[in-house]
């Protein structure tokens, strides 16, 4: 399906002013492939049709579909491998240390889509530190999406998505299969709080985190959204805790509070001392 | 390099005229099935670097169990792309740099 100029207009303001996500020139492509998509699960025939439907207001619900086709993205299980290394040789044993005596971790995933990451954090944490079996964990999974809210909370995983970048023995150990679906093991689907959160906007209240993932988010907004978000996040991280940002994104020019830590690949970030 | 084998002997006789890495093994494979080939090759410590991943259309957890138990160091279930197979040597510790070809 193809995309007139204006209607393109259209959409990419309509977008960045709902989730302040910049869609550049070029972007045609994925307009046409996604909102293609919604056009005709919702019964119109061309973009142009959804498009004149958006500008009347006459079909509910309709906006939001159209944002969330927009923000949401392929992943994978344990995606870049590296992060959740890190976050298991590096950075939990060095809070099991800190935070021995108050024994509670608080845990941010924030972009959270179809679930994955979470997902896989929740995985690291059972899979190899027993001893939090004890502890308070606060772990919040947010997302724009409620749609992807919902599949979050549902745990239900196709089986082209549990293909990619699960291992086996962790499928069999963490998951379970019905028709042709698998669903992600209630104890693991218990210890994640998921909650609807608009990056974009200012943030609810949240607890001080030990650990944020904030990974290939920030590449979506413009500058100054980039700056408000990681600003709004030396408030919200522990001094000595830990960011997580997509590998190919960092803060510099952003923000000069954090710096890069040395594990490899892994985009971690600390608040400078 | 690429060798291709129609079946578990067949394969069998591969793995030892070259040095084989990393194996794709189908499940259902005539004369020696992929899970007794897997079993085969991991009894014998000459291979015991070499890498195997079962490729298969059985998707049933007791499948992937039944891989794993005699050796599998992965599972890709059927239909896949060459990025399921790319993430799972990542996950084995593979260096995938040169893995496209």
């Amino acid at each position: 399906m193809s995309v007139s100029k204006s209607d393109f207009n259209y959409i990419r303001e309509l977008v960045l002013e709902r989730s302040a996500i910049v869609l550049d020139d070029g972007k045609e492509y994925l307009v046409e492939s996604r909102i293609g998509q919604v056009a005709e699960t919702e019964g119109f025939g061309t973009i142009d049709q959804l498009v004149k439907a958006l500008r009347k207001n006459s079909h509910n619900g309709l906006q939001s579909k159209v944002i969330e086709a927009l923000t949401t993205n392929e992943t994978s299980f344990f995606r870049d491998i590296h992060p959740f290394e890190t976050l298991k040789d590096a950075v939990i044993p060095e809070l099991l240390e800190n935070r021995k005596n108050e024994r509670r971790l608080n845990i941010w995933c924030a972009a959270s889509s179809s679930g994955q990451e979470p997902y896989s954090i929740a995985m690291v944490i059972r899979e190899n530190f027993p001893v939090l079996l004890d502890w308070k964990i606060d772990f919040v999974a947010s997302d724009i999406s409620e749609t992807m809210l919902n599949r979050c909370r549902s745990g239900k995983f196709s089986q082209l998505e549990v293909n990619r970048g699960l291992s086996a023995a962790l499928l069999v150990k963490y998951f379970e299969k019905e028709g042709a679906s698998w669903f992600i093991k209630r104890n693991l689907q218990e210890m994640i709080h998921f909650q609807q959160i608009n990056l974009s906007r200012e943030l609810p209240y949240l607890p001080k985190m030990d650990i944020i993932f904030m990974r290939n988010v920030l590449i979506y907004f413009d500058i100054e959204t980039k700056k408000r978000i990681l600003n709004q996040l030396i408030s919200i991280l522990q001094p000595d805790g830990f960011l997580f940002l997509g590998a190919a994104e960092s803060t510099i020019n952003l923000d000069s509070s954090f710096e890069r830590t040395d594990y490899k690949h892994s985009g971690c970030y600390r608040l400078k001392r | 390099m690429v060798e291709e084998a129609a079946n578990g002997l067949e394969a069998l006789e591969t793995i030892q005229k070259e040095k084989v890495d990393l194996a794709l093994v189908d499940w259902n494979m005539p004369d020696m099935d992929g899970r007794e080939f897997i079993r085969e090759v991991r009894q014998d410590k000459t291979y015991k670097d070499m890498r195997m991943i079962m490729v298969t259309t059985e998707t049933a957890i007791t499948k992937v169990e039944e891989a794993l138990e005699a050796g599998a160091d992965e599972y890709i279930m059927k239909p896949f792309t060459k990025e399921i197979i790319l993430e799972k040597l990542a996950l084995l510790g593979m260096d995938t740099s040169n893995a496209s070809k």
